[in-house]
Parts: structure tokens; C-alpha cells; sequence
């Protein structure tokens, strides 16, 4: 192992994430995150990118607490591609060596962390959902969930800078806090001749891009719903209610609902209110991405459904049956009649 | 001559395949083992008993490096109405050290460390494939087909050891269909405590050492069956074993007779707070050297299970199965010096087995199961009487014992009639006979 | 062509249970198994094997009894199978990891000649990181293309091929020159059932076992002691109690009974 020496590193980097034009919300939650961290550390938060027009996302940036904001802005960046991405990021934190470096666990972000993080020869925690600075120490704690949510692991990186982690998306709420931020534009040489790897197409998935970390109702629909039309009973409730509607894997895979709505293991985790499974069995899969939710309420016609060991009330029968009602009857208490 | 890929295709690597493919590889001939389940132990069950005779005289000492979990130096046997269980049993030092009796074991370890055993001897073995039928040539077994793409294989002779339901065996009109009077329906969980639990619960010192129950009597309801509780290491192997037959005319269904059993008065407190970590259920035959069929054909022969070795008395299958493997494995050996691999060279495999306490026993109990399907008054009365006699014995309520004899010799006689006493233990001596 | 497969011996997760007086996992009697992702892995080099000639080798880091992962590949169609196992690799992390398993695929080229494309599953399902593949493809400085649906095309001639991936708004085709390295996701291919003669020569074919002693791995980069992040504590998230059925004479008053307890949670969201 590589012995580094850490005291030369200090602040707390946020990557933010970016796709057409847009930032990642996941990269204001970590920001929001921080924020906390930086206030433990007595330092500040700082957020970093690269791409081809980026400063653009500063006035964001800044209202959620980054004091500066550093970037590499470069054509050769428009779209994401692992390793010139990675390349250029390298260099900024080779350059200003921060503590901490924080990238949302999403598609990009893992596919992006651990390759940086093998450059650099320094720890990374993926898909934590917990993050604490040692009071004694000043060490960064992440915690992790492994076996699919059955056990929780806090890992930390006593020796090596920057303590890297990917945290999931929906874990801390994005919470504005307006500073007066400054841009940092760093430049980059890249040898093109070195990259040969290029995107060439994009296929953009039909329908929304839902982020159910948004909702405090989720009305969740699994394998026991029947059908693709029956799913329209789940989006209905979810309207009544005010929420947003989700699938299980089983339902995703039927061609019911878009990946984008999977929770789970291999979708999004959430952690609303309330999340009204309908049809779920709740594999420890599908378990591991709502077992946090306030209130968990399960309809199922199988008495046994797993789901039943979680859920805060359970109500055994058909969700066609018990949906359409459940929807009237709440529209009508909630007044919306 | 057709196409030969091995010597011999074993089929089933349960004990009957194992200790045949063992034996082959050991004196050099090319053998190939097929198992269905993804690997040897992943789908065989039985009580979880293993005697070490015939596994010791294939691999000596085997007990020392295979997975076992405890050797039995005590066994019970209860005879059990629903609310009393009347307790016999033998606890001997005798069984406490080497070469011992017999083991409790855990399948899945136990036939996966077998395996490997067969393996290093130089067999080949292959998980997750189905044979589908036997390769007939000429009237003879040549090989076996097989789910898989390019799934043929020929061979001088194959074993089938494919258990009870062995369908190579009944493929080849070797074995009639097994009607529900010959098997017994198993269903059995294993039951998760602490060592030191299981320790103190069945009166052991040491954690090597073993206790098994067998329970028979009224609480099974006439049915023709047997219940046990065997001591693993840190579990407890709790099963309920009953003639398929007997389910159906009771209307019963074998997996609330375990849970009756399990809250059994008697049973509850050796399982309590203990956690199911494994279910499984199997189909036992019980039909007895009556129902053990013509074990050869040209190029084939039957062992285990498929030949219905099973001594439902005793308990004891395995041991029959390891016994029966080892034999077609020499028959086999002695065949391959002639090179002849007819029905009437291996015709010697069922006389060999016919000269081992297997078949010996067998023939001994062979008229038992059609005197207990006739009366099965014999398995619910006696055992009540002899539980109400003993309870009678033991509780004090100021009548003197000598008219408490005479008040159970009253009873037997108003059960049963001297004659009817008479005449049912002749039959069973003369059945035995 | 050569391809190489990277894969991890996992407990089947869906079998694993918490014991929660102590606060570990009850992994008795959870059966080891290839990690579901890595057999896509495996299935999808195999098929490139089958089109463009060539063979398949796999490694697998772990302990002896990860042979058994190792002999399940080979039926899959793998010719080459290499276990990494060595007490030095205990407790590494997913730096020490992606470097042993570098280290023992460079051994590997070296017995069996270049590799054309590099493969492993997406993430293991015990751990769920998704950081080891990436890990060895940045040490061997080939183009990574994670969450790999499809393999479109492949050109021997060129050493071109056009991939799809999954990204968060849809999908990208992505070409690249090989040697190139390839995470891959269930979607990739159904797994076939494999011919009888991949079984047998799997059982025939001995696993060869690499080392620190038959391989140059530096010890000074493995294992608890050389890997940047440590475990300061495990433990098992809190239980959630089997909450409460609702029952009732019809599914009106269950529903009625359901709302009166939810309202105040709904009452503090505005919602009433």
C-alpha cells in the first residue's frame, strides 16, 4: 500500500453529476450532506466537474453551500466517457488534494469512482447510505448496506487521501443553503490518440426520468398485480394520494412498468412516508430498496408473502379487488371526490 | 461392438451410486457418475442415521475425516399415545468408542465429502443432468440418453442408482409400478439449537456423542409408521415417516403429524427455541424383500433405493444402499475378465446380495408388512396397553400393587381375550418364522 | 481470441438471514454459488468463443472451495480455469483485490497469450460494490465499459466492438478497440444449458491454482493490512417488527380501519 501523507489534504468535494445540460439531484444531496461533514471537519465543502459547458450549473452549486466550484470545461467532454472524465478529475484532486470526495452512486458515478479511485490508490466505499466524521479521529465513517440489506458495514480509510465514497441517491435530502461561491477553471491537456472508446448512439428511454427519492408516497406495484393494465390501479392510488408510482423487479421485467420506476436491489432505493406494496412479495431484493420506509402497507392475496414480516399493516387479498376501493375511498376522505 | 465412452455409467450419487463408482475407480476401471441434484447430498434425504459397518469396510476408518456430526451410544425407543410416551432403550459404553456404531450426519456434508472421496479415487463425476432412458442395442443396455445437448453416453454396464423412484429401472419392466401400501411418505426438518442445548437436553457429556428416539405407537393413530429425533452436533433431526396408504384413509397429511409431534409433550422440550433450518421430505420404500425386483439385465443392474433396499423395521437404508453398490461394482469387476456383460454373468450381483444379512434380514421381516397392513390394531393396542399398564405402575393412589397386577391382567384380558393374545403372537412368531 | 473472465464465489444472498440476538449473518447451510452476474459473464465469452474461435479462461479469487465455482464455469465451456487463492489475500479490500487479481491475470497471459476482452458481472451480489472490475481495468489501462446489455459487433480483424450499455436515461452503443473490459448485467444473454461433453471435460480438467509463490504478486499490496479502507464495525440493520393485519367483515371497513391509522402520518404530510 501506497503511505501517503494526509495532513496535506483538507475540504470536502462534491462531484457533481451531469447529463444534457442537467445536474444530478443525488449531487445536491451531497452537497446538502456535506455541508455536515465539512462543519464536523472544520473545513468547506467544495464541488467539482468536468465537461464541455459546465459553469453554467455554478449558481446551483452555490445554493446549496459549495464555497468554490471547480471545473474543467473542455469539447472533448461533452459526453461522458469513463476514462478522459476520469483523467481530468484526477489531475484536479492530484492538484488540490481534498479530504473527502463524495460521487452520487448512480450508473455514472460507480462507473466512475472506482477507476479514479485505482489511480489515485486510496479507499473507496461504494453505495454507502450513512456518512460520520469520528469525533477522535476526524476519519470519515461510511456506512454501507451488503447481502442485499441484511448487514450494515462501517468502513473507514485511516491512511489514505481522499476518502472516497459513492453514496446512494435518495439517502439525504437536498436542503438549500446559499453561499457566495467562487469558480475555479483548471485546464487539462488530453492526449486524444490515448482514448478509444466513443459512444455511437443514444438511445434515450422512452417516459419520464422518475426520481422516487422525491416522493413521501409510493404506491409500488409487483408480479401479484397481473398485468400491464392492472398497473393503472397502482398510478391511480399514487394520484390520490399525492405520491408517484413504482414497480418491482418482477413487474419490470414483465415489461409492466419502466426500469426507472424498479425499486430494489438493482433499482432505487427509498425511503417515503409511506410505501404501499400491491402485489409484492418483497424478495429481500425488493426489501433492500424500502425497508426504511416509515409506513409500509402490503396487500397480497398469500398470507405468507414475505412482504407481511416488514410491513407496519398488512392486508391479506386481491389488489384488484382492494385497490379500486382503497383508491375511491381515499379520494373521497382526502376530499377529492 | 457400439461406441463406448466409459467402462461403467453409474447413474444417482446418492450411497448406492457412490459406493459403487468407488469401488470401480479404485480398481482402475474408467466410471462417470450423473447426478441430478446441482451437487452429490443436494437432493438425497433420509432420518440421518449412518451405520458404519459397510462405509468402514469400503473406506476403513471413514469416520475419521468424514463430516459426521456425532456417534450414537444411546438409542430409544418410545412407544407414544398423545399425551405419555413409554420409554425402552440401550445406552453403552460399548458404542462410545472406535470403531463405534453408528453416526448421526447431515446428508448434503456427509455425501459431498463421499464424493469427493470417489472422485480422488479417479471417477468422473457430473451434477445437474437428467438421464432420461436407458440406450438399448440388441436388447441390451448400452449407455444411457441423457437432458443435455449431445447427451449420449455408451458403456459396457450401467448402474442405476437413481433412487426410489428409479426410472431406468422401471423403464426397462424391471420394477412394477410402486403402489401406495410399499412406501412410506418422510417429511423431516432440521432443527437449529446450541451444542451445549442439545447437550443437556439428551443427557450428554461430550458433544461427540449421540442420542436417537424412535417413536412408534397410538399417537400415530394406526397408521403404519415410525417417528424419530436424532442429535446432531447443533441441531436435531426431527422426522415423521408413514405409509402413503395410511395418509390417505386417515385423511392426514404428513406435514401437521410433524407439528403435532414437534408439540408433543414428550418432544416439545427437546426442540423448544430451536429454528427449522432445513424442511425436506422423501418417499421411503417400505414394501420389504416382497417388493425387491430382478436387480439385473443384460448391461444393467439396480442398487439402493431403486431396488427398494430398505429395511423398514430397522431403519436402515443406507447402509443397504452402500452394501448393494459395492456389490455391482464386484459383480461388475468380475464380469469386465470375461468381457461379458449378459444378464446371466450379472445374475450374480442378486445371488451375492441374497448371501448378505441385507437380503437375509429382508427375507426375515418379508411377511411383516402385509401382516401389519392386516392388523393394524397391533401397532395402536399393545402399545396402549403398555402405557396404560406402566402408568397404572407408577402412580400411587393407596391401591396396593398386588391388586394393581391384577387389575392390568384384567385389562389385557378384556382387551385382547387369552386367545386373541394367543393367536396374535403366533402370527407374528409364525411370520417371522 | 482470448477472452478472460473474472468471477467471485458468493452465499446464495437470497438464503442469507440475519440472527439478530447476535447481530451477524446465519450463513450455515447457504450454498456457494457463482455470482449470478459473473455467470452472464461467463455465458456471453463462451458465445464469442463459439463465433470467433479462440478460448475462454476464468479466475476466481477465494478460498479452496471456490474450485467448485471454478468447475461449474468449466461446464459452462471454459477451457482455462485458474483459482487465485492465497492466505496473503485475506481481508483485502476492492484496491488489493482489483490488484491481485491484475496481478494473476498478467500470469495468466502469460500461459495462455493476450486477451482480447476482459469480462466480469456488473457487481457481487455479497458485497455490492461494483468497484473490483473497474478496479482491474484502470491497472491494465483498457477501456472499461460497465452495465453491458449487448454485444453488437465484433470485428477480429479491426479489433473493434460495438457495445451497449445502460446508462440512467436509456441506453448508449459504444464502440471501443480491445483489449477492452466489459461489466455486464443479466440482460446480456439467457444462460444456456450446457452439451454433456463441457460437463465431463469440466470433471476431467483440473483447476490450476495460482499463488504467491507461482505468481508475481507484491505481498506489500494485499490483504487487511495493504488495504486503504477497513471495517470499523458490522452490524445488522435494526428489525423491522411484523406490524399488525387488518382484518375485517368486508373490504370497506378493512380499508376504514387502515385509514383511521395512517391519517396522523398523513395528517403531519398535509395531506388531510
Amino acid at each position: 500500500m501506497i503511505k501517503q501523507d494526509i495532513s496535506k489534504y483538507k475540504h470536502v468535494w462534491v462531484f457533481i453529476e451531469h447529463e444534457n445540460g442537467e445536474v444530478a439531484r443525488v449531487s445536491f444531496e451531497l452537497l446538502t450532506k456535506a455541508r455536515e461533514l465539512a462543519k464536523d471537519l472544520g473545513c468547506e465543502v467544495h464541488a467539482f466537474t468536468v465537461g464541455d459547458k459546465v459553469k453554467q450549473f455554478a449558481d446551483e452549486v452555490f445554493k446549496y453551500g459549495a464555497k468554490k466550484f471547480f471545473i474543467i470545461e473542455d469539447p472533448f467532454l461533452k459526453d461522458y466517457i469513463t476514462e478522459p472524465y476520469r483523467d481530468a478529475i484526477v489531475h484536479m484532486i492530484d492538484k488540490h488534494k481534498p479530504e473527502v470526495v463524495l460521487i452520487g452512486a448512480t450508473t455514472l458515478g460507480r462507473d466512475l469512482a472506482g477507476t479514479i479511485a485505482t489511480v489515485l490508490q486510496t479507499g473507496l466505499t461504494a453505495d454507502t447510505t450513512g456518512l460520520d466524521i469520528d469525533p477522535k479521529t476526524k476519519n470519515l465513517l461510511m456506512t454501507r448496506p451488503t447481502f442485499g440489506g441484511n448487514l450494515m458495514a462501517t468502513i473507514f480509510c485511516p491512511d489514505n487521501r481522499p476518502q472516497m465514497s459513492t453514496s446512494r441517491p435518495g439517502v439525504y435530502k437536498a436542503i438549500e443553503e446559499p453561499v457566495k461561491g467562487e469558480v475555479i477553471k483548471e485546464k487539462f491537456e488530453f492526449d486524444k490518440s490515448k482514448y478509444t472508446k466513443q459512444i455511437i448512439e443514444k438511445i434515450i428511454e422512452e417516459g419520464e426520468k422518475v426520481n422516487l427519492g422525491f416522493y413521501d408516497i409510493i404506491v409500488s406495484g409487483g408480479f401479484g398485480m397481473g398485468s400491464k393494465d392492472n398497473m393503472k390501479l397502482v398510478q391511480e392510488l399514487a394520484d390520490v394520494l399525492g405520491g408517484t408510482w413504482a414497480a418491482s423487479r418482477k413487474a419490470v421485467q414483465s415489461g409492466w412498468a419502466p426500469q426507472t420506476r424498479q425499486v430494489g436491489q438493482t433499482g432505487q432505493t427509498v425511503h417515503p412516508k409511506i410505501y404501499i406494496a400491491c402485489g409484492i412479495s418483497g424478495a429481500i431484493q425488493h426489501q433492500a430498496g424500502m425497508k426504511s420506509s416509515e409506513v409500509i402497507i402490503a396487500i397480497n392475496k398469500d398470507p405468507d408473502a414475505p412482504i407481511f414480516e416488514i410491513a407496519t399493516y398488512g392486508i391479506v387479498g386481491d389488489v384488484v379487488e382492494v385497490l379500486p376501493k382503497m383508491t375511491q375511498m381515499f379520494k373521497e376522505k382526502l376530499g377529492k371526490a | 461392438m457400439s461406441k463406448k465412452d466409459f467402462d461403467v455409467i453409474v447413474v444417482g450419487a446418492g450411497p448406492a451410486g457412490m459406493a459403487a463408482a468407488y469401488v470401480l475407480a479404485k480398481a482402475g476401471v474408467d466410471v462417470i457418475v450423473i447426478e441430478r441434484g446441482k451437487f452429490p447430498g443436494s437432493k438425497n434425504v433420509m432420518g440421518g442415521i449412518f451405520y458404519r459397518k459397510p462405509m468402514d469396510d469400503l473406506i476403513p476408518e471413514f469416520y475419521k475425516e468424514a463430516p459426521i456430526e456425532r456417534h450414537i451410544v444411546e438409542q430409544r425407543m418410545w412407544l407414544m399415545d398423545d399425551v405419555s410416551h413409554f420409554s425402552m432403550g440401550i445406552k453403552t459404553q460399548k458404542h462410545n468408542s472406535e470403531p463405534y456404531n453408528c453416526f448421526s450426519v447431515l446428508r448434503a456434508q456427509f455425501d459431498k465429502w463421499f464424493s469427493k472421496k470417489v472422485i480422488e479415487a479417479g471417477a468422473l463425476l457430473i451434477n445437474e443432468t437428467v438421464v432420461t432412458e436407458p440406450i438399448i442395442e440388441n436388447g441390451k443396455v448400452v449407455g444411457v440418453r441423457t437432458d443435455r445437448p449431445q447427451g449420449d453416453l455408451y458403456a459396457d454396464c450401467v448402474i442405476a442408482a437413481d433412487g426410489v423412484q428409479s426410472f431406468l429401472a422401471k423403464s426397462l419392466g424391471l420394477r412394477k409400478k410402486i403402489t401406495p401400501n410399499k412406501v412410506a411418505l418422510g417429511v423431516k426438518e432440521i432443527i437449529g439449537l446450541s451444542e451445549e442445548q442439545v447437550n443437556d437436553r439428551f443427557g450428554i457429556k461430550d458433544s461427540n456423542e449421540g442420542v436417537t428416539i424412535e417413536i412408534t405407537g397410538p399417537f400415530l393413530k394406526g397408521m403404519e409408521g415410525m417417528a424419530w429425533v436424532y442429535t446432531n452436533k447443533n441441531s436435531v433431526s426431527i422426522g415423521i415417516g408413514v405409509i402413503i396408504d395410511d395418509l390417505i384413509n386417515h385423511n392426514m397429511n404428513p406435514n401437521d403429524l410433524l407439528e403435532s409431534l414437534k408439540n408433543h409433550s414428550s418432544v416439545l422440550p427437546l426442540i423448544e427455541g430451536g429454528e427449522t433450518r432445513e424442511y425436506l421430505a422423501h418417499v421411503i420404500p417400505e414394501g420389504g424383500y416382497k417388493s425387491v425386483p430382478k436387480m439385473y439385465t443384460d448391461g444393467f443392474m439396480v442398487a439402493g433405493d431403486a431396488a427398494m433396499l430398505v429395511d423398514s423395521i430397522h431403519r436402515e437404508g443406507s447402509n443397504l444402499a452402500v452394501e448393494s453398490g459395492k456389490l455391482a461394482a464386484r459383480t461388475y469387476l468380475e464380469a469386465k475378465e470375461s468381457g461379458d456383460f449378459s444378464e446371466k454373468t450379472l445374475s450374480r450381483y442378486q445371488e451375492k446380495l441374497e448371501e448378505t444379512y441385507i437380503l437375509q434380514d429382508l427375507r426375515y421381516y418379508r411377511n411383516l408388512p402385509e401382516l401389519l397392513e392386516e392388523k393394524r390394531y397391533l401397532l395402536t393396542e399393545y402399545p396402549q396397553f403398555l402405557i396404560d399398564a406402566m402408568t397404572e405402575i407408577y402412580t400411587v393412589d393407596g391401591v396396593p400393587k398386588p391388586e394393581k397386577f391384577k387389575k392390568i391382567k384384567g385389562e389385557l384380558k378384556s382387551r385382547f381375550g387369552y386367545i386373541g393374545l394367543a393367536k396374535d403372537l403366533y402370527t407374528i412368531w409364525r411370520k417371522l418364522r | 481470441m482470448h477472452f478472460l473472465v473474472f468471477i467471485k464465489q458468493v452465499p446464495d444472498a437470497a438464503q442469507v438471514r440475519v440472527d439478530y440476538e447476535t447481530g451477524t449473518l446465519i450463513r450455515e447451510g447457504v450454498p456457494a454459488i457463482i455470482n449470478p452476474f459473473d455467470k452472464h459473464a461467463i455465458e456471453a465469452a463462451v458465445r464469442l468463443k463459439d463465433q470467433f474461435g479462440g478460448k475462454v479462461s476464468v479466475v476466481c479469487m477465494g478460498p479452496p472451495m471456490a474450485e467448485d465455482a471454478l468447475k461449474e464455469a468449466m461446464s459452462m465451456g471454459v477451457d482455462k480455469a485458474f483459482l487465485l487463492s492465497d492466505r496473503i489475500f485475506a481481508g483485502s479490500d476492492t484496491l488489493a483485490t482489483s490488484y491481485a487479481l491484475w496481478a494473476a491475470a498478467k500470469q495468466i497471459i502469460k500461459e495462455e497469450g493476450p486477451v482480447d476482452i476482459f469480462f466480469a458481472g456488473k457487481q457481487a451480489i455479497d458485497g455490492d460494490t461494483a468497484q473490483t472490475g473497474p478496479g482491474i481495468a484502470t491497472r491494465f489501462n483498457v477501456p472499461l465499459i460497465t452495465y453491458v446489455v449487448d454485444v453488437k459487433k465484433l470485428d477480429p480483424e479491426k479489433k473493434t466492438v460495438e457495445l451497449v450499455r445502460l446508462v440512467e436515461s436509456g441506453q448508449e452503443v459504444i464502440q471501443t478497440t480491445m483489449p477492452c473490459f466489459l461489466t455486464v448485467e443479466e440482460e446480456l444473454n439467457t444462460l444456456s444449458y450446457a452439451p454433456l461433453p463441457y460437463l465431463i471435460r469440466a470433471a476431467k480438467t483440473p483447476v490450476k491454482v495460482l499463488n504467491s509463490k507461482n505468481t508475481e504478486i507484491e505481498a506489500e499490496y494485499c490483504g487487511l493490512k495493504n488495504s486503504p479502507t477497513k471495517v470499523r464495525k458490522a452490524f445488522t440493520p435494526p428489525k423491522r417488527e411484523r406490524g399488525e393485519m387488518i382484518e375485517g367483515d368486508s373490504v370497506d371497513s378493512i380499508i376504514n380501519q387502515l385509514y383511521e391509522k395512517i391519517q396522523p402520518v398523513l395528517k403531519t404530510m398535509g395531506k388531510v
